[in-house]
């Protein structure tokens, strides 16, 4: 893998725009300031050293527990050159407020629906979307299901359930954290609703 | 198979109506069960099983099944492959709405019959919950053999008019197996 | 008896011209399953396209987050259903990736050779129903009953047609049987032999030809923009493909090639995929050649393994394996990881991150078809209501993966 992409980055931005880079298990890694995060973008599409001219993948995480909590990740992909890079800034308070970071559509047409995925999943806003909506999701939904306090099974109907004994029910005992607790010791955040 | 009994003898009895009316529904009976306009309402990994189950290996075709009408109004069987997520239950309810009596439903999987493991935020837990079902066909997705099951079942049950709701058990059910193998050692 | 009009110009026929809204969908034939279309028609004539995805979503990422990593592969199975032991490779190998494990050789060929006949039926089946929405039935037919012997296969060795969730991080369920060579031997020139048939069928069709030639072309830089990989991407001319750019398991000691279109309409993706079941079957021959018949699957790492079952009902440190890799997870070590691999679609991503315990903390698919269907609106504007049949068909959008 090039390291010296990261080197690229470093020395066109400095230390107050790239925050960190590490190579781990063969993957790039730069964290990028939020208010640099289109700037970044361009350069790394345009250089010639760069030439990333696919985004890849464009998705969301959410560190609950620390601030900023909201984390964006673009996978990008350089078709000539062969090389790919991982850029990563993180946004929002403890509540997810303040999620705000500039939409990368005008640097790559495809991120269009990734965004409006990323906003549907974690509440991120991003600045100059042409059409920042829920795609997933319907719009009577309220929350944002992949942030880690959302409870996993707590549905949100949009038609009235019949009622009947011929509608088939769930057996005891398997509300939602019912059960057998696979790999289940690290939930406490989650408040689970059965 | 528990439910699906196959007519040995044809007793003519004469019903409350008389005798030509009972002839009468056996005949509505026969014609339906061989003639169903199915509407297949599509959605996830069961329509693989779907799709080989119209193939010529498992031919749907020579029971009389094989017309699927992509409207509802000219159908008069649902089928419901894979799952049905929250926010498509509306639509499947309204697809069920449009559609002329007698009509019946047939929930295609796990997911469909039940909401499959998809125990989340996302997804309906079995379309029972938005539309009544006659037959449920479990399985992830089930074998082509177990949905010629549910069909014959279903069609035994429009012959005989029966409305009440029924789910496919396997050929070889296991758990009568081993309560046999109790029963022998017990003595 | 002649039209009354004849004489009349068309120019001076009084005709509506406000746009008309058609939604188109969610359940729908043509939409394979779950997708609505909103249109703003002109006629027939397409001038805004509002592609609404979503239908099928089913929380597969929020639903790993809740049980451990071996626990995700009936979830990724069932992302990509017409090719799930892609997503099952693509899945182990991303875990493996961020723990630093290699498997063994013989395990490598095993789901190459898999992953390769998941790739042949993903692309039977979406030509197939390309086909058959344009109203050739006859290849559906023969192209299903070809993918029901590979199906034979694929119950011969996992135990099931469709979701197998065979593979395991650090290797596979189970090693394949004894007759495994021979069943693909006997049962791939059948599948090439009914490919080529009913390819004879479409490939110079006067019909299938104007419905597909020139309809939604895309170019070489659209597509890259959009993030568009796999055969839609190669079919607009760029010669991208993972197996070749960035090799993993053992792709880099295979002879094939890379089919490339040339205008990235729907004729070249249709193409396309039809060569590369062709190329799918060449690496195939070649892997069974290559495939060792003895050898571990498994790597022999006690901590992310399971032990040989009858170990575990009679040795004590057996079953605590047992119960820790069951109850507790695999130990992925904590930190991030990508995995890419070339998916039947394109290019299928996982990122995952791994807080060092065995449940995930967060694992993303990055599914091949959202980005395709993603620039679904740009390619039928401008088109007719019904180009946008054959167009969707030839993306290959599988509902499963796209809405996740």
């Amino acid at each position: 893998m090039s390291k010296k992409l990261l080197d690229i980055l470093m020395d066109r931005f400095g230390a107050s725009v790239i925050l960190d880079t590490h190579s781990h298990v063969g993957d790039d890694t730069a964290i990028v300031a939020p208010a640099q995060w289109r700037d970044v973008a361009l350069f790394l599409r345009d250089d010639p050293r760069c030439k990333m001219n696919m985004l890849a993948d464009l998705c969301g995480v959410d560190h609950i527990g620390q601030t900023p909590r909201l984390e964006v990740v673009a996978h990008l992909n350089s078709l000539e050159l062969g090389h790919r890079l991982r850029i990563k800034t993180r946004i929002g308070d403890e509540d997810c407020s303040n999620a705000v970071v500039a939409s990368l559509v005008p640097v790559w047409s495809g991120a269009d629906w990734f965004e409006r995925e990323t906003f549907d999943m974690f509440g991120i806003r991003f600045e100059g979307h042409p059409d920042l909506r829920r795609i997933l999701l319907y719009e009577e939904f309220v929350g944002h299901p992949l942030r880690k306090d959302y409870p996993a099974a707590k549905t949100q109907p949009l038609v009235p359930y019949r009622e009947g004994e011929d509608v088939l029910d769930k057996l005891e005992p398997f509300g939602a954290d019912e059960g057998m607790s696979f790999g289940r010791k690290h939930l406490d955040y989650v408040k689970e609703e059965s | 198979m528990g439910e699906m009994t196959k007519p040995a003898t044809h007793v003519i009895e004469a019903g409350p109506n008389g005798f030509a009316t009972t002839k009468f529904n056996d005949l509505l009976g026969w014609a339906r069960k061989y003639s169903l306009f199915q509407y297949p309402f599509v959605t996830a990994c069961c329509a693989m099983e779907f799709m080989s189950v119209m193939s010529p290996r498992f031919d749907l075709a020579r029971f009389g099944a094989e017309a699927p009408r992509f409207t509802p109004r000219q159908s008069d069987l649902l089928w419901v492959v894979g799952t049905v997520s929250q926010r498509q239950a509306p639509i499947l309810k309204r697809v069920f709405e449009q559609m002329c009596d007698p009509k019946w439903v047939i929930a295609f999987g796990t997911c469909a019959s039940s909401g499959g493991f998809y125990d989340n935020y996302a997804t309906l837990a079995g379309i029972d919950k938005v539309v009544p079902v006659d037959i449920y066909i479990p399985g992830c997705p089930p074998r082509p053999e177990g949905v010629m099951d549910g069909l014959l079942l279903l069609q035994d049950k429009i012959q005989k008019g029966d409305r009440t709701p029924r789910i496919v058990k396997p050929r070889n059910d296991p758990a009568a197996a081993l309560t046999q193998l109790r029963t022998a050692r017990n003595g | 008896m002649e039209p009354l009009d004849l004489e009349v110009d068309e120019s001076s026929l009084e005709l509506p011209s406000d746009p008309m809204q058609l939604l188109m969908g969610p359940s729908h034939p043509a939409m394979h399953g779950t997708v609505r279309i909103v249109l703003d028609l002109s006629g027939e004539t397409i001038l805004k396209a509002d592609v609404q995805i979503g239908y099928l979503h089913r929380g597969f990422e929020k639903s790993c987050e809740r049980g451990t990593w071996n626990q995700v592969f009936p979830y990724v199975d069932r992302c990509n259903y017409s090719s799930p032991m892609l997503n099952n490779v693509g899945y182990a190998l991303a875990v493996e990736k961020l723990c630093g494990l290699q498997v063994p050789e013989r395990c490598q060929y095993y789901r190459v050779i898999m992953g390769e006949l998941a790739r042949i039926a993903d692309h039977l089946v979406c030509n197939a129903a390309m086909g058959m929405e344009l109203g050739a039935f006859t290849p559906f037919l023969w192209w299903c009953r070809a993918r029901e012997m590979i199906y034979d296969i694929f119950e011969e060795e996992t135990g099931a047609r469709v979701t197998h969730s065979f593979a395991r991080v650090g290797g596979m369920a189970h090693p394949p049987t004894p007759h495994f060579k021979a069943a693909i031997r006997a049962a791939l020139p059948h599948v090439l032999a009914a490919n080529a048939e009913g390819v004879s069928l479409l490939q110079n069709n006067r019909i299938f030809m104007d419905r597909t030639m020139g309809v939604s072309p895309i170019s070489a830089e659209d597509a890259v923009a959009l993030g568009w990989t796999g055969p839609c991407l190669r079919s607009a001319g760029v010669a991208y493909d993972i197996r070749k750019a960035h090799p993993y398991l053992v792709y880099d000691r295979f002879d094939f090639d890379v089919p490339v279109g040339t205008k990235g309409d729907n004729y070249d993706r249709f193409m396309v995929r039809v060569e590369e079941i062709a190329q799918s079957a060449r690496i195939v021959e070649q892997a069974l050649e290559q495939m060792p018949d003895d050898g571990p699957i498994n790597i022999s790492d006690p901590r992310f393994v399971f032990p040989e079952k009858s170990e575990v009902y009679t040795t004590i440190e057996s079953t605590i394996r047992h119960f820790k890799i069951v109850m507790e997870g695999i130990p992925v070590p904590k930190g991030e990881a990508y995995g890419y691999t070339e998916a039947a679609n394109g290019e299928l991503g996982f990122y995952i991150v791994s807080d060092g315990s065995g449940t995930p903390y967060r694992v993303r698919i990055r599914p091949p078809s959202f980005a395709l269907v993603g620039g679904l609106s740009k390619l039928v504007t401008g088109q007719m209501i019904p180009d946008i049949i054959p167009t969707f068909g030839s993306l290959n959008m599988i509902g499963g993966e796209c809405d996740h």
